[in-house]
């Protein structure tokens, strides 16, 4: 849907300084123009839970980071999520894709387009649901919006086949 | 894998610690670790990581260390703790941060909810050998890696220990404590994490 440069132009544009991320097939096509642009850090970490923590202390280290994960891994985020979204109440923002929303022909019947939302909504995360490449404004009022209120929030990236 | 190995009491590795810190550090504890640092005495970049997410406290220290470049980071986490994020170690050298010290206090246990081993130690494992943190921090690629067994050595050389470029892995052989109880929390998270980012934003010392 998005090219990384688009993807790279909007972080540099919205004040990010870190991409902490775990890539799946789409959002990992971004990594290498998020890691060229300038005063931008691609942390690339092992699994999801660590990429909230990692966000975690580089927002208390005055920094501005975003995360950048596939839904099988907000899944996977749970109790890191939790205690850095709700018990310390860090505003970070989440990019997130929502792996077969546009196509299943790789995995039919994917039980990722059960859970996804539900476990946005359980987890109290505020999410734009983006389905096509007009809808970048989306993703730039919504940080913008959850910035300014200093809460966390979400961009739900519809993806294709896994 | 090891065998038995003498043991300091975490009490006295943490107040070689809480000695030799600079006062501009971060030092970001958990668990059993966080209680006993809280009663030594905290400073106001301190993170003890009360309430927590088991496991997670290495993340952290390495985010601040990664936004803070020009300030020493210290991280001291529990065994049990530590196996639940392995991979942080590899996360922690795939960014390399020169100013991240990682001190592992390994009592074989999980203290706080009744000394139940770990699947680490050798009295929670079939064949009855604890596994070994040191060879875990080399070869997840830790280049400086540090063993001490008895407080008066880990004292000696600490200072030492802080200095090196990081990151840096320590691994300290601790005494368990069961009974002991978890870490209270010293007031609302979300006013300490305003705080904390307050501080370091204006470069407090």
């Amino acid at each position: 849907m998005f090219s990384g440069e688009q993807i790279a132009a909007l972080f540099a544009e919205l004040g990010v300084t870190h991409v902490v991320t775990v890539p799946d097939s789409t959002i990992g096509k971004w990594g290498d123009a998020i890691a060229r642009a300038n005063g931008m850090h691609l942390v690339r970490v092992c699994r999801e839970g660590e990429a909230w923590s990692v966000a975690a202390g580089l927002h208390f280290g005055g920094a501005r980071p975003l995360v950048l994960i596939q839904c099988t891994g907000l899944f996977e985020s749970g109790d890191s999520l939790r205690n850095v979204l709700h018990d310390w109440k860090l505003p970070i923002f989440s990019v997130i894709g929502y792996r077969s929303f546009l196509n299943q022909e790789t995995l039919p019947g994917d039980s990722c387009l059960v859970f996804t939302e539900p476990v946005l909504d359980a987890w109290k995360i505020e999410y734009k649901l983006i389905t096509s490449e007009s809808q970048i404004g989306t993703i730039r009022e919504h940080y913008r919006a959850c910035l300014a209120a200093g809460k966390p929030g979400a961009a739900l990236i519809a993806e294709g086949k896994a | 894998m090891s065998g038995p190995r003498e043991r300091m009491s975490q009490r006295e590795a943490m107040a070689a610690l809480h000695a030799a810190r600079r006062a501009d550090d971060v030092v970001v504890t958990s668990m059993g670790a966080a209680r006993i640092w809280m009663a030594l005495g905290a400073r106001p970049l301190d993170l003890p990581l009360v309430p927590s997410s088991m496991g997670t406290a290495p993340s952290i220290g390495l985010g601040i260390a990664l936004a803070q470049p020009g300030r020493r980071v210290i991280v001291v986490n529990g065994d049990g703790a530590m196996l639940m994020n392995l991979g942080s170690l590899v996360t922690i050298t795939a960014a390399a941060p020169a100013n991240l010290t990682l001190i592992l206090v390994d009592n074989g246990v999980y203290e706080v909810t009744g000394a139940q081993p770990t699947p680490g130690a050798a009295a929670g494992r079939a064949d009855g050998a604890s596994v070994d943190f040191e060879v875990i921090a080399r070869a997840c690629g830790f280049r400086s890696v540090y063993h001490f067994s008895n407080a008066a050595s880990w004292t000696r050389d600490i200072e030492r220990v802080l200095g090196e470029p990081g990151p840096t892995f320590v691994l300290l052989d601790v005494i368990s404590m069961p009974g002991t109880p978890g870490p209270r929390s010293p007031g609302p998270a979300a006013a300490r994490a305003l705080e904390l980012r307050r501080r370091l934003a204006r470069g407090f010392s």
